[in-house]
C-alpha cells in the first residue's frame, strides 16, 4: 500500500512477455517495483547501490543493475526476469548450475545467470579468465566462485561442440 | 536505502529538456549509474529528474577528421565502438577497466564526463585527447568547451546547473600518434587508484591522470619532458602533482603511483613500436 | 546403492537457479507495515528524543515508537556467560535509552505504508544530541586516560583470563631459539548477500507471535522472543525461510530484530524491517579484531617447546548476545599451534570494550586469527633455522601414534592426520616442480611466494560448550520421519539450511539408512512449529550431528517399516531388507513403502492384531565425548606481489582436509572453496575502517571490498578421510576450514614472496599500502 500523496507515473511495459499498464510510484526502482508489486522475486536485492549485481534484469535485451533504473524508466521497455528469460542458454546455465553446485544460499544466482548468458550470447567459447572477468561485477559470498566459473565454462564448451 | 522524493520528467525535444533544466534543483538523469547511487543513500536529492534517456543523443560518427560521441552513448557501446578503436584507441583501452559489463549496459559518456569523479578514466582521456565538450542551455544556447577548462576540481566542471552536455568532440587520432591507459585498481572494475592516460606523438605528448588530483588535468611539466625525450624528466615531474590525501591512499601513494604507471605507459609504447 | 558419499546435486537448488526460491523479502504479509530506524550517527552520545510530531504527521506513517514505547512489551538483555565469568557488558534494549555506545545503534523506530516513507519520517525526528568522548581504536582502549565506552564505566576491560599449560618460563629460560611477532587484524565483517530482515506478526487474539526472520537458528531465537517480549514459548513460531547466507551473522540477538517484534506486538499488525546494505554494515556483527604479540620457544632441534600469547581483542560496546563476543578470542588462543606438539602455554586474553558495533561469531570463530599468529611464528621459526617450512611443520605436527593428544591448554585432539594431509598437499603441488618454477619467476624479476598453514579446527561443539557456561544453545538435533502413504518420506530436521546444503546430506543418510532413493526424502527445516528444538545452523554442526540424528531416525523407521512388512507377509523381519523403496526379502521385491504405507494408513484391518507401526519416527542426538569434533588440514598458496604497486594477486591455492566421513565431496567442496575465498578475502581486502574521531568509514560495499570473480585464484581441494570412530557415520565439521587456514596461508606466501626484498608484512589485511611501506616504496 502507498501513502495517500506519493506521486506516481503511469507505464506501459513488456514483463516477461506480458503486457502490463499500470501506474508506479517514482521513486520505485525497477527491481523493488518487480518484486513487490509483480511479484516476481527471483531478481534479489543485495546492495541498492549498484555493487553486487543481485538485482540483474534485463531491459531490451540488456543486462542492466534493477536497483539503478527506476521503474518509471521501463516505460515501453520489454523486462525480462530470471523467472522469464526461456532462452536457451539461460536454461543450459540454470542447469549447469544446478549440476555443479555452483550456488549454496542461491541469493546472487539468478543475476550471475543472466550476466553469464550475456556473456556467452556474445562469445561462446571464452577463457576462464574472460568469464571471471565477466562475472567480475557479481558478487557471490557462498561458492568462491571457481563452480560458477565451471558452470559457465561447461556451458561454453557444450556451445562449441555443437 | 530509498530516494527521498522528487519529480520526473522525460523530455522528448533537447528544447524540452532545457527547459526543465531550467527549472532550481533539476538534475538530469543519464545512465544512472552514479546518480541513482547516490540518490539511494540519499547524499543527491534532486527536486526534479531530467531523465534524458529519450533524446537522440547517443550517436557517435567519425566526420572530417573529427570523433563525435554523443552524451548519452553507452559505455559498452563506445568500447565496441569500430570508429571509436580507429579514431580514438585510448577509449578502448580505458573503458576495459571502467566498471562492470551491466554498468556499462547503461553508463553513459556524458554522465562521467559530468560528475567528474577524480577517479573515473574518461575525463582523464578526454584531456590526453584533447576534446571539445559540446553543451547547451536554454538560456545561452550551445558553447564548446575544451577538455581543459571543463574538468575544474573535485566533481566539478563548467557545465553550469541548466546545461546539458550533448557529446565529446575529438580530433581523430594522428599519424604517428599512440596510445596507452593503464590503471592500478584494488579490483577488476573498481574506480582507480591511479591511472594515466598518455597520448604520445612525434616530438609532442598529452598526459592525464585520474585518482591522483582532485580536479583532472593535463600535466604540462610530464608533456613538456615527454615532448623534449627526457621520459625520466617526465616521471620525475609527476613527483609535484597536487594529490589527493586520504587515509587508505595517501598523497605519496598516489604520487608514487602515477609515477610507476608513466614509466610503464612508455615502455609498452616503446614495446609496443618494438613489435610493429 | 549407497547414497552416504556420493558427490549429488543439492535438490533444493533447482528452486534457487529458477529464482524460485522464498527468502524473507519475497513474502508479503497483508496490512504490512515497514519499519526504518534512526540510528546514532556518533560512535558515543548521550541524546534526548524531543519531537517525534513531524515524523508522525508525514502521510503514511503509522507509528514512531522509542524505547519508551518498547519498553511495556520488550525487556533488556544482559550478556552473561560462565565461560567469561565476571565479564561487564551492561544492558542492551531494542532501542536505546539516553545514550547511544556505537554508530548505528538504533534510537528510535518509524512503522510507515512504504519504506521510503519511514525513512522520510526517521529524518523527521527530532534528537538533541550531546556528544561523548568515544573510544574505538583497540590499542587506545586500555589506556589509563581512555574514555569510557559507557558512561559510568572506570575502565573498557570487560573481561580478561589466562590459559596456561605447563612450565612456560621454563621452555623459554631452554630456548635455543625465539622468534616473536605483534599481528594486527582490523575487524572484518560476514556481509550475508542477502541483508538480515524479518517480518513479525502478533495476533492479539491467541497472543502468539510469528516471525519470519533471515536466521540460523529457529529455536535459539524462539526461546530468546519469548524472554524478552513475555510471549510464552510455544506461542511463538519462527519460520527462518530460504537465507541467503548466514556465516555466523545471523545467529545473534540484534536490537532492530527484536524492536520489530516489539512492534509488530504493539501494533497488532505484521511490521516489515529489511536492513538495507548501508544499516547491514553498520549494526551487523563485526569480528575479528586483534592485536596480538605472541613468542614461540624452540629447542636446537628445532622442536616447539612453547607459546606466549597476548591477545587484545575488541569486542563493540556490548558482548554479543547470547554467546558473548570472548568466545572469539578464547577459540583463537585455542587454536594457536593446535597442530604442533609443544609442553607449556600462556595466552592472555584482554577484552575491550569500545564504541563500535558489537563483535560476534563468525565462520571459524577466532581460527582464522590464531592459526595466522601460529604459522607466522612457524615460519619465523623455520627463516631462522634455515630450514625448509614443512620440513619444520613435520618435525613438531603430533604424530598419529601420540593421539588422542592433550595439549597444555587441555585441547583433546584425537584421530588428526596431519602427516597423511601433509603428504598429499606434497604431491599435489608436486613441490619440486613448483620450487623451480617459483625459482625461474624470481630469476625473471617476478615477486612471488608460498606459503603453508597447518591447522587444526575445533567443530561441532557438544553440549559441554555453552551448556556448562549456562548459554541456551541447543547442543543437541533431532529429525523426525514420516513415511508418507505415497511412499515418500518427510523428513523433518532441527538442523537449519543456510545453503551449506546440509538438508542434502541429510536426505543422503536418510536414504541410505532406510533404503529409499534420496529424491523419495523430502527435508524441511528451519520452522518452529513444523521442526523440533535443536541448533539450527552453528559451529560446522550439521553432518556430524545432525547427520547422526538423521541416521538414528531412519535406522528407526526402517525398524518399524520391516516389522509391519513382515506381519503383513508373515515372515520374520530378519528375513527382509528394504532397498530403493521397495520391501525384499531373498525372492526379490515383495511390496513398495508406497504399498506398505497405504496399507497401514488406509486398510489397518490387514494388518495382524496388536500391531501398531510407527511411521513417524524421531531420533536425537548428542555428542557425548569431546567438547568439540577436532578436524585438520593443510592449505598452500602461490600469490604474486607487484613489488611497485602493491597489488597482490593470488595465483593457486590448495586445500587438504580431513573432516572425517565424507557425506557429499560436493558440498564439502563447496564449503572449502567458499570459505577459502573468504578467509583470502580477510587476508587482502575486508576492512572495517574508522576515522580518528570514530566514524565508520566502510559503510558501503564500494568502500568494504569483497572478492570478487577477478581476483580469485582457483583453488585445489582434497580429503583425507579419518572418521570419527565416536559415532556411526564419522563425519566431522567442514564449514568452516576453509576459511580458518587462508589468511595464514596468504600472509605467509606474501611474507616469502617479500622475504628476498629483506621486507615483511603482519598486518591483515595485507593492503597495496601495507605492501609498499614494508617494501620501504612509501614512508
Ligand atoms: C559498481 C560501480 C562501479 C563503477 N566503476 C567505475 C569505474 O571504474 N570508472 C568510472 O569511470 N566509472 C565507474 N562507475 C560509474 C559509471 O561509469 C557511471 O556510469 C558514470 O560515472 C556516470 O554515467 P551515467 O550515465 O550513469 O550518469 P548518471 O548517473 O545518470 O549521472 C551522473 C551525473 O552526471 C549528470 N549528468 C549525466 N549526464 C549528463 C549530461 N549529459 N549533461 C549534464 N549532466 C549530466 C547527472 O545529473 C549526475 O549528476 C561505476 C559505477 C558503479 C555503480
Ligand atoms: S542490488 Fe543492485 S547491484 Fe546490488
Ligand atoms: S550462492 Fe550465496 S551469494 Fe552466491
Amino acid at each position: 500500500m502507498l501513502p495517500p500523496d506519493e506521486p506516481t507515473a503511469a507505464i506501459a511495459c513488456t514483463v516477461n512477455g506480458q503486457a502490463i499498464r499500470t501506474q508506479v510510484p517514482l521513486r520505485r526502482s525497477l527491481v523493488d517495483w518487480l518484486r513487490h508489486d509483480v511479484g516476481l522475486t527471483g531478481s534479489h536485492v543485495g546492495c541498492e547501490h549498484g555493487v553486487c549485481g543481485a538485482c540483474h534484469v534485463r531491459v531490451d535485451g540488456l543486462v542492466v543493475r534493477g536497483c539503478l533504473m527506476l521503474a518509471v524508466q521501463a516505460d515501453g521497455a520489454a523486462i525480462e526476469t530470471i523467472e522469464g528469460a526461456a532462452d536457451a542458454l539461460t536454461l543450459a546455465l540454470q542447469q549447469a548450475f544446478f549440476e555443479k553446485a555452483a550456488l549454496q544460499c542461491g541469493f546472487c544466482t539468478p543475476g550471475m545467470i543472466l550476466q553469464a548468458a550475456e556473456l556467452l550470447a556474445a562469445n561462446p567459447a571464452p577463457s576462464r579468465a574472460e568469464v571471471r572477468e565477466a562475472l567480475s561485477g557479481n558478487y557471490c559470498r557462498c561458492t568462491g566462485y571457481q563452480p560458477i566459473v565451471d558452470a559457465v565454462m561447461a556451458v561454453g564448451a557444450a556451445l562449441h561442440a555443437k | 536505502m530509498k530516494p527521498a522524493r522528487f519529480d520526473y520528467a522525460r523530455p522528448a525535444t533537447l528544447a524540452e529538456a532545457l527547459a526543465l533544466l531550467a527549472q532550481p534543483d533539476a538534475a538530469v538523469l543519464a545512465g544512472g549509474q552514479s546518480l541513482m547511487p547516490m540518490m539511494n543513500l540519499r547524499v543527491a536529492r534532486p527536486a526534479l529528474l531530467v531523465d534524458i534517456n529519450r533524446l537522440p543523443l547517443g550517436e557517435i560518427t567519425l566526420a572530417g577528421g573529427t570523433l563525435r560521441i554523443g552524451a548519452l552513448a553507452r559505455h559498452a557501446e563506445v568500447l565496441a565502438s569500430p570508429l571509436v578503436a580507429l579514431a580514438a584507441p585510448l577509449l578502448p583501452q580505458a573503458l576495459a577497466q571502467v566498471a562492470h559489463a551491466a554498468i556499462r549496459n547503461r553508463g553513459t559518456l556524458g554522465g562521467s564526463l559530468s560528475l567528474a569523479d577524480p577517479a573515473a578514466e574518461l575525463p582523464a582521456c578526454m584531456l590526453a585527447l584533447d576534446a571539445t565538450l559540446v553543451v547547451a542551455s536554454a538560456a545561452r544556447g550551445e558553447r564548446r568547451i575544451p577538455a581543459g577548462a571543463f574538468f575544474l576540481g573535485l566533481y566539478s566542471t563548467a557545465l553550469a546547473s541548466d546545461e546539458l552536455l550533448l557529446a565529446a568532440e575529438l580530433p581523430a587520432a594522428a599519424p604517428g600518434w599512440r596510445f596507452a591507459f593503464l590503471e592500478v585498481a584494488r579490483r577488476h572494475g573498481d574506480f582507480a587508484m591511479a591511472g594515466v592516460a598518455l597520448a604520445l606523438g612525434p616530438n609532442a605528448a598529452r598526459l592525464a591522470l585520474c585518482g591522483v588530483e582532485a580536479g583532472q588535468r593535463r600535466q604540462p611539466a610530464a608533456e613538456a619532458a615527454l615532448a623534449a625525450g627526457d621520459p625520466a624528466a617526465a616521471i620525475a615531474a609527476l613527483a609535484s602533482t597536487d594529490a589527493m590525501d586520504s587515509p587508505e591512499l595517501s598523497a605519496a601513494h598516489r604520487r608514487h603511483l602515477a609515477q610507476v604507471l608513466l614509466r610503464r605507459a612508455l615502455a609498452h609504447l616503446e614495446a609496443a613500436d618494438a613489435a610493429a | 546403492m549407497t547414497h552416504i558419499g556420493q558427490p549429488l546435486p543439492r535438490a533444493a537448488t533447482a528452486r534457487l537457479v529458477a529464482g524460485r526460491g522464498s527468502y524473507l523479502d519475497d513474502v508479503s504479509a497483508r496490512g504490512e507495515v515497514h519499519a526504518a530506524f534512526l540510528r546514532s550517527p556518533y560512535p558515543h552520545a548521550g541524546f534526548r528524543i524531543t519531537g517525534t510530531e513531524a515524523a508522525r504527521a508525514l502521510p503514511g506513517v503509522v507509528a514512531v515508537l522509542t524505547e519508551a514505547d518498547l519498553a511495556a512489551v520488550c525487556q533488556p538483555w544482559q550478556t552473561k556467560t560462565g565461560s567469561a565469568p565476571g565479564m561487564v557488558s551492561p544492558p542492551q534494549r531494542a532501542l536505546a535509552k539516553d545514550e547511544a555506545c556505537y554508530q548505528g545503534e538504533p534510537i528510535a523506530m518509524v512503522l510507515a505504508l512504504s519504506r521510503a516513507v519511514a525513512e522520510d519520517a526517521a529524518e523527521l525526528v527530532e534528537v538533541e544530541w550531546q556528544e561523548l568522548p568515544a573510544i574505538t581504536n583497540l590499542a587506545a582502549a586500555l589506556e589509563a586516560d581512555a574514555p569510557p565506552a559507557h558512561q559510568g564505566l572506570t575502565s573498557n576491560l570487560a573481561w580478561s583470563t589466562e590459559l596456561k599449560g605447563g612450565d612456560i618460563e621454563a621452555a623459554f629460560a631452554a630456548a635455543a631459539l625465539v622468534v616473536e611477532d605483534r599481528l594486527t587484524f582490523t575487524r572484518s565483517t560476514g556481509v550475508t548477500l542477502e541483508p538480515r530482515g524479518v517480518l513479525a506478526q502478533y495476533n492479539p487474539a491467541s497472543q502468539a507471535l510469528e516471525v519470519r526472520i533471515s536466521h540460523q537458528m529457529p529455536h535459539q531465537l524462539q526461546r530468546h522472543l519469548a524472554d524478552l517480549l513475555g510471549v510464552p514459548l510455544g506461542r511463538v513460531r519462527v519460520i527462518c525461510p530460504d537465507v541467503g547466507g548466514g556465516f555466523g551473522l545471523k545467529m545473534h540477538v540484534y536490537p532492530d530484530e527484536i524492536a520489530t517484534c516489539a512492534a509488530a506486538r504493539l501494533l497488532g499488525r505484521p511490521v516489515r524491517f529489511v536492513a538495507d546494505r548501508a544499516e547491514a554494515l553498520l549494526s551487523d556483527i563485526h569480528a575479528r579484531e586483534h592485536i596480538v604479540e605472541a613468542r614461540m620457544a624452540v629447542d636446537a632441534e628445532g622442536r616447539i617447546l612453547g607459546f606466549d600469547v597476548q591477545d587484545v581483542q575488541g569486542l563493540g560496546a556490548y558482548s554479543i548476545f547470547p554467546r558473548s563476543s570472548t568466545t572469539e578470542g578464547v577459540s583463537a588462543l585455542r587454536s594457536l599451534g593446535a597442530p604442533y606438539r609443544f609442553s607449556a602455554y600462556r595466552g592472555r586474553l584482554r577484552s575491550v570494550l569500545q564504541n563500535k558495533v558489537p563483535t560476534g561469531q563468525y565462520r571459524s570463530v577466532g581460527h582464522p586469527v590464531g592459526i595466522a599468529v601460529a604459522e607466522r611464528l612457524v615460519d619465523l621459526a623455520a627463516a631462522a633455522r634455515g630450514e625448509d617450512p614443512l620440513e619444520f611443520r613435520r618435525r613438531n605436527l603430533v604424530a598419529q601414534a601420540e593421539m588422542p593428544w592433550v595439549n597444555p591448554l587441555g585441547a583433546r585432539m584425537a584421530e588428526l592426520s596431519h602427516q597423511q594431509c601433509l603428504a598429499k598437499l606434497e604431491a599435489l603441488l608436486d613441490l619440486p616442480t613448483l620450487r623451480t618454477e617459483i625459482a625461474a619467476m624470481r630469476a625473471a624479476g617476478r615477486c612471488i611466494g608460498l606459503g603453508f598453514a597447518s591447522i587444526v579446527e575445533f567443530t561441532a561443539t557438544g553440549p559441554e560448550g555453552y551448556g556448562r557456561a549456562g548459554v541456551l544453545v541447543a547442543a543437541v538435533d533431532t529429525v523426525v520421519l514420516s513415511l508418507e502413504p505415497s511412499g515418500e518420506v518427510t523428513a523433518r530436521a532441527s538442523i537449519s539450511e543456510i545453503g551449506q546444503g546440509t538438508t542434502q546430506g541429510l536426505a543422503q543418510v536418510v536414504s541410505d539408512a532406510l533404503g529409499v532413493a534420496p529424491d523419495q526424502v523430502l527435508m524441511g527445516s528451519g520452522d518452529t512449529a513444523t521442526t523440533p528444538h535443536g541448533g539450527g545452523a552453528w559451529a560446522s554442526r550439521g553432518a556430524a550431528i545432525g547427520g547422526e540424528a538423521a541416521w538414528g531416525a531412519g535406522r528407526k523407521l526402517r525398524a518399524e517399516v520391516l516389522a509391519a512388512a513382515a506381519a503383513l507377509l508373515q515372515c520374520a523381519p530378519e528375513t527382509l531388507d528394504v532397498r530403493d523403496g521397495r520391501i525384499t526379502d531373498a525372492s526379490g521385491p515383495r511390496m513398495t513403502l508406497a504399498e506398505l504405507a497405504e496399507t497401514v494408513t488406509f486398510r489397518g484391518y490387514e494388518l495382524p492384531a496388536g500391531v501398531q507401526p510407527q511411521l513417524t519416527v524421531a531420533h536425537h542426538y548428542r555428542r557425548e565425548q569431546d567438547t568439540a569434533l577436532t578436524t585438520n588440514g593443510f592449505q598452500a598458496s602461490l600469490v604474486e606481489i607487484d613489488a611497485e604497486t602493491g597489488i597482490i594477486t593470488p595465483l593457486r591455492h590448495w586445500a587438504v582436509g580431513d573432516c572425517g566421513r565424507l557425506l557429499n565431496p560436493l558440498l564439502v567442496e563447496g564449503q572449502v572453496r567458499g570459505g577459502v575465498v573468504q578467509g583470502i578475502g580477510e587476508a587482502l581486502f575486508e576492512a572495517c575502517r574508522y576515522d580518528e574521531t570514530g566514524q565508520f568509514l566502510s559503510g558501503t560495499l564500494a568502500d568494504y571490498l569483497l572478492p570478487m570473480a577477478g581476483e580469485m585464484p582457483d583453488i585445489t581441494v582434497a580429503h583425507v578421510e579419518t572418521p570419527y570412530s565416536g559415532s556411526v557415520l564419522g563425519a566431522k565439521g567442514a564449514g568452516e576450514a576453509g576459511t580458518a587456514g587462508a589468511p595464514a596461508a596468504i600472509l605467509n606466501a606474501v611474507n616469502d614472496a617479500l622475504a628476498p626484498h629483506g621486507a615483511s608484512v603482519s598486518e591483515l589485511p595485507v593492503t597495496p599500502g601495507v605492501v609498499l611501506r614494508a617494501l620501504g616504496r612509501l614512508a
